[in-house]
């Protein structure tokens, strides 16, 4: 991506999430309650993440590719299961990862 | 409950702003990793520290950068950080009633509503330790969150090599990160588990981006057939993932 098209999509992608912010602030107070408001808020922040974290994981250019981040992300789950501070799960996974590069491999 | 005027003293709002400090700064802290992130995937100095400032909500900012760093169009990547601010609008239909505020106070109210504010707002059992928490926290990571994101950025910037640090492995380990909190209901995990495997299988055949906002597609369809139960309330509820 140019410079010139990252600054749009950097200032255009925060006036949306400042507009989003703002509907929730203004929007009528029987929206807090409805079920299917919630629902899908709820189903589409995790599907967005799920999503995020394969794509991150396994991305290899149009193409899957298993290397250092599967084992990173192992121990971050593990970490992350023995409720370990967000930045300590981040840190390992990356040492992970670097660790096992250093060693020749992913 | 009167809100102006003299109030007695509340020993609720001590502990609110207490609460609200130690978020901050652990919120603030993993604005390292994003700042490192974000000038690994592309970004300049300048447009890490614009977004950082502008989005504020972490979720949307790692989503931005991941799809810009993958090699996605901006469409792909606006999309992507959008729908993931969504749910900034639910926590600002449920703070409404209890901010209780008006003009330019609460347009700085939305910008400052994140995971974190609302759920330290939200934990109080007092209005004004309500209001109390909200504030400090807000502005305590709003503070601290960017301060934190201009060092990991001028760190990233020094990194040659991003992947022999495992940086791209802390991205993934992100996401998961601020998954976890949300994996408390049976649905979100068999969401999570279709969304995860579209992903995968559309990584190899689709533009970078599109496996993402595809993922989100097929969440607001799940959501619009019928529940098998009735969801509980507390479903959406903000996750402090520091």
């Amino acid at each position: 991506m140019s410079d010139a098209a990252l600054w749009v999509t950097v200032v255009v992608a925060s006036l949306v999430s400042l507009a989003i912010k703002l509907v929730g602030q203004y929007a009528p107070e029987h929206w807090a309650s409805s079920p299917r408001v919630v629902r899908t808020a709820t189903l589409v922040t995790a599907a967005l993440l799920a999503a995020l974290v394969v794509v991150q994981t396994v991305d290899g250019g149009r193409s899957i590719s298993v290397d250092a981040r599967l084992p990173a992300l192992a121990v971050a789950a593990l970490a992350l299961a023995l409720r370990a501070p967000f930045l300590v799960v981040v840190v390992l996974a990356a040492a992970t990862a670097a660790g096992l590069r250093a060693l020749g491999w992913g | 409950m009167t809100d102006d005027g003299s109030p007695p003293p509340d020993p609720g709002v001590r502990d609110a702003v207490r609460q609200a400090l130690s978020v901050s700064f652990a919120t603030g802290l993993y604005g390292v990793s994003f700042g490192a992130l974000s000038t690994v995937a592309g970004l300049s100095l300048a447009q890490t520290a614009v977004l950082s400032l502008l989005m504020f909500s972490g979720g949307s900012q790692f989503a931005l950068v991941g799809v810009v760093g993958g090699g996605g169009a901006p469409v792909s990547a606006i999309l992507s950080a959008s729908f993931l601010g969504v749910r900034n609008a639910l926590y600002g239909i449920r703070l409404g009633p209890l901010l209780a505020l008006h003009g330019w106070r609460r347009v700085l109210a939305a910008h400052l509503t994140i995971d974190e504010s609302t759920a330290v707002a939200t934990a109080q059992s007092t209005r004004r330790a309500a209001r109390a928490g909200f504030w400090w926290t807000g502005v305590g990571v709003f503070v601290l969150w960017n301060a934190f994101v201009l060092a990991g950025a001028l760190a990233g910037d020094a990194l040659a090599d991003p992947g022999r640090w495992g940086l791209d492995a802390a991205a993934a380990a992100a996401f998961l990160g601020l998954l976890w909190p949300r994996l408390s209901t049976r649905e979100v995990r068999l969401v999570v588990l279709a969304a995860g495997t579209l992903a995968l299988v559309l990584v190899p055949l689709a533009p970078p981006g599109v496996p993402v906002l595809a993922a989100a597609a097929l969440a607001v369809v799940i959501s619009r057939t019928p529940a098998g139960r009735r969801p509980a309330a507390d479903d959406a509820g903000p996750g402090v993932a520091a």
